[in-house]
């Protein structure tokens, strides 16, 4: 209950549609807190419950312990907030957007202010209405950051910025951590999330599938191994957690459930172990393991029951198919 | 050879012009006169009916023989060439010269109002907001969505044009004549909407496009009117305006086209110049630079008030400007009016007031009753702005920051109320300037006095237009009690309403009679307001934000 966000079976309908069905989400003071899942699921809704925009219709929503729709106001001068789709008036300049919402916000650091305008390079002097999206996107990132905020809420805030400005942003992030803010940071870009998060939530269909530290979400999914034995090792196959041995180039791979690569390491220098590669699981290997759940509901379950016996693992090939599966998608 | 025959046959079924420059023009037709299926024959009508019903009203009116030609007669003051026309066959002032004279001009406006909303909607709007771009990386000519905007345009004119053409000679009036009115007012709706088509390619907000055109549209009604009041049948001003050309063509007089053909030649000019810019420039950008702005915002811009006034501020300008003008105007007419409302004591009693002592102030707290009406349609927008920002998002932004949700609707509320009061003021100070030769200088307090008797009705429509918002009701609903009350109070004693009804009608309630001002229902608006405006911020602080988002709709 001491966290900084602290959500329990958030539920939301609009209409007959439930947004969000029985959310959790815990936000750990200090931490650069991932929130992620795809388009749909219910991340931007549980964010406007948050900032006590929308009303929740059932659940806990706790915000630095307080009630986010009823003591909004003075949650609000402890946040700064900003949006994935950032439009704004058309008739102000960008320095002008900058200083109303720090203003409304309670103020901001003016120094700060300017350095973050040289770093991310936007002219404050142009009207808003001439600003393409990532500058738009930074006109909200700079008011947020100059805020001096305890937390920043931040949904997908850098889909419009290019490589060099995302550098620019995770050192903004970064340094706004260190200076002892929470982060709840909702994205698409992994590597983004890879490079800042400690801790993350995957939602998906407005339900927590995933939370945890990377590394205990890395725990729950296969490493891929590739090795060279001087004696045929196909033996292996038949130990525990290892799934979907074939031969590649005279290379045998393979996919080993995480706690099975002892016994697996042990296995294979009994056939003499040349060369070996495991690489954990990626983010984006985690997180589309989610997604593809999401977009095929009964393989997912055949999965989930038939884990261990499939011979389809989470290696890279794995990844691939179920990324052209999303692309195929409509 | 037989699979390249079919496959180029179905392309070019899919447009009239394979892959050219006008590849997909219908289907974008077909797209953009879906949107404007109700509109464009909502103007047709509403702009047809209503010249009918004061084709049908004014005979009813002007009974008395020699009457209409008592009007004719006013029609010779420059004040009053000046606001209806140049005054061709006073001397025989029948029904349809009177439309010619006084009703054309007007209409020309509101055609060239609606012509030149429709093809910035189409065009600039469109591209403002990133469609334009989906549908040019589809396989859509170059000059499709130009030229299927330029058909719809054309459609629309001639179909309001025909509506009132057929309406027109439909009451009997010559045949002839009754197409040219039609024709001069599809031509009037063209030529400003190629003025649209243009300052649609200067400018990159479509806010700035339908206004330039706006401020055109102004400039070339108020030339015609300073030509017009010059001398009888129109001055050389009158013939640097297209409705003075339009108005030239002396419909029902004694006709003649070729001002029509003028019109339409500067229409096509007018389009072949928006097509030479369009051509010039890249997708998106305006030829017009965007001027740059501060960097820093000033103190008062960091505050909601501040940013209401930001957005406002053009709009309220404008409406002042056209209230003082038109005040003025108004006043400067009063003598002629009075003499009217002399010569003809109904028609005074069929506008609602009692015939009496003192025609000189009944005529002004009549027309203070019309500005009271206009400010009230201003109130009622109030909510526009508001809903503009929470439809863009921009209200979850300011929501974020530590602001009361109170203070967001109390932003626009506050300013809404002010500029009624000032824009009442202005119309009282106009009407006073206008007439001060008849009135006096000492009139001029009571007149703000009066005017400020509607302050807080306008402030009932202000605070009736939030609560929609807040309830997200459709800002349309406002137009039911407040068109039927100005429609009660207009034509209520020519539509021989109960005496109770018209009391109830709140903008006679106030009964600025004489400049005497019922205190208790005045001081009733107030409470109404007050209750309206409490309602609207209870309901705004419990319902979600955004308030569609998901929703059924």
């Amino acid at each position: 209950m001491d966290g900084v966000v602290h959500v329990e079976g958030l539920v939301k309908a609009f209409g007959s549609t439930r947004a969000l069905d029985g959310l959790d989400l815990a936000v750990r003071p200090g931490e650069i807190h991932g929130f992620l899942g795809p388009n749909g699921s219910g991340k931007s809704t549980t964010i406007r419950i948050l900032l006590g925009l929308l009303r929740a219709d059932a659940g806990t929503v706790r915000l630095f312990g307080a009630d986010p729709w009823r003591d909004a106001v003075a949650l609000h001068r402890r946040l700064a907030y900003v949006p994935g789709e950032v439009t704004l008036w058309p008739r102000l300049t960008g320095g002008e957007v900058i200083d109303l919402l720090g203003r409304l916000r309670g103020g901001l650091d003016p120094v700060l202010r300017d350095r973050l305008l040289a770093d991310f390079q936007l002219d404050p002097g142009r009207r808003t209405r001439s600003y393409s999206k990532g500058n738009r996107q930074k006109v909200a990132l700079v008011a947020a950051l100059a805020s001096g905020a305890e937390l920043l809420v931040l949904d997908e805030p850098t889909s419009g910025l290019d490589p060099l400005m995302e550098i620019v942003f995770q050192d903004a992030v970064r340094e706004a951590a260190a200076r002892g803010a929470t982060v709840l940071l909702s994205s698409h870009i992994l590597g983004e999330v890879e490079a800042l998060c400690t801790r993350l939530t995957i939602i998906r269909e407005g339900r927590t599938v995933q939370s945890g530290s990377l590394a205990e979400l890395r725990r729950l999914t296969r490493s891929a191994v590739a090795v060279q034995t001087e004696a045929p090792a196909a033996a292996i196959a038949a130990l525990p957690g290892v799934h979907g041995v074939h031969e590649d180039a005279g290379r045998l791979r393979f996919t080993v459930d995480d706690g099975a690569m002892e016994s697996v390491v042990r296995a294979l220098a009994r056939h003499g172990l040349g060369s070996l590669t495991s690489t954990p699981p990626s983010l984006e290997e985690l997180f589309v393991h989610h997604y593809r759940d999401g977009t095929d509901d009964a393989g997912a379950r055949a999965q989930a029951a038939g884990a261990g016996k499939d011979d389809a693992g989470v290696g890279t090939e794995a990844v691939d198919a179920a990324t052209d599966d999303a692309g195929r998608a409509p | 050879m037989s699979t390249v025959a079919a496959t180029s046959g179905r392309h070019r079924s899919a447009g009239p012009a394979g892959d050219g420059p006008l590849a997909g023009a219908g289907l974008l037709l077909r797209a953009m006169a879906r949107r404007e299926r109700f509109r464009v024959p909502a103007w047709a009508l509403l702009l047809a009916g209503l010249t009918a019903y004061i084709a049908v009203a004014v005979p009813a009116v002007y009974s008395e023989p020699g009457a209409l030609e008592a009007r004719g007669w006013i029609m010779r003051e420059p004040a009053a060439a000046l606001l209806a026309g140049p005054g061709f066959g006073l001397e025989h002032y029948t029904v349809p010269v009177m439309l010619a004279n006084e009703m054309l001009g007007l209409t020309i406006v509101a055609v060239a109002v609606m012509s030149l909303q429709l093809v910035v909607r189409h065009t600039r709007a469109e591209e403002e907001a990133g469609r334009t771009e989906l549908l040019r990386a589809a396989p859509v000519g170059r000059a499709a969505p130009a030229a299927s905007g330029v058909v719809l345009l054309t459609g629309a004119n001639a179909l309001i044009g025909a509506t009132m053409a057929a309406a027109l000679a439909g009451l009997g009036f010559g045949l002839a004549d009754s197409i040219a009115y039609g024709a001069a007012l599809a031509a009037g709706g063209m030529v400003f909407g190629a003025v649209a088509a243009v300052t649609a390619q200067l400018t990159e907000s479509a806010r700035t496009a339908a206004g330039t055109a706006g401020a055109v549209l102004l400039a070339a009604y108020v030339l015609r009117g300073l030509g017009d009041a010059q001398q009888a049948g129109g001055g050389p001003l009158s013939w640097a305006s297209p409705i003075g050309w339009l108005q030239q063509s002396r419909v029902y007089v004694e006709l003649r086209w070729w001002p029509l053909l003028l019109t339409l030649g500067l229409a096509v000019v007018l389009l072949a110049a928006a097509h030479a810019l369009s051509v010039r420039r890249d997708l998106g950008a305006g030829l017009l630079p965007a001027r740059r702005g501060r960097t820093r915002a000033t103190a008062f811009g960091r505050t909601l008030p501040g940013l209401a006034l930001r957005g406002e501020r053009w709009r309220i300008l404008w409406w002042l400007v056209a209230v003082s003008v038109l005040a003025v105007l108004c006043g400067a007419l009063a003598e002629a009016v009075v003499e009217e409302f002399r010569v003809q004591p109904d028609l005074l009693r069929l506008l609602g007031e009692e015939g009496g002592q003192d025609l000189v102030r009944q005529t002004m707290a009549l027309f203070l009753k019309f500005f009271a009406m206009a400010v009230a349609v201003y109130a009622g927008t109030a909510a526009h702005a508001l809903r503009a920002d929470e439809d863009a998002g921009r209200t979850e932004l300011l929501l974020a920051g530590a602001v009361r949700r109170p203070s967001v609707q109390a932003a626009p509320f506050v300013l809404s109320v002010l500029a009624s009061g000032v824009l009442l003021l202005a119309a009282s100070a106009g009407l006073g300037a206008g007439a001060a030769s008849v009135l006096g200088p000492g009139a001029a307090t009571e007149m703000a006095a009066a005017a400020l008797a509607y302050w807080p009705l306008a402030a009932c429509w202000t605070a009736a237009a939030l609560l929609l918002h807040a309830l997200s009701r459709s800002g349309l609903w406002l137009w039911v009690p407040l068109g039927t009350a100005m429609l009660a109070g207009l034509y209520g004693p020519l539509m021989d309403l109960p005496p109770a009804v018209l009391d109830a009608e709140p903008f006679g309630a106030m009964d600025v009679d004489g400049f005497g001002t019922a205190g208790t229902a005045v001081l009733g608006a107030g409470v109404v307001a007050v209750v309206l405006a409490a309602a609207a911020l209870a309901a705004f602080r419990r319902r979600d934000v955004p308030a569609e988002l998901g929703g059924t709709s």
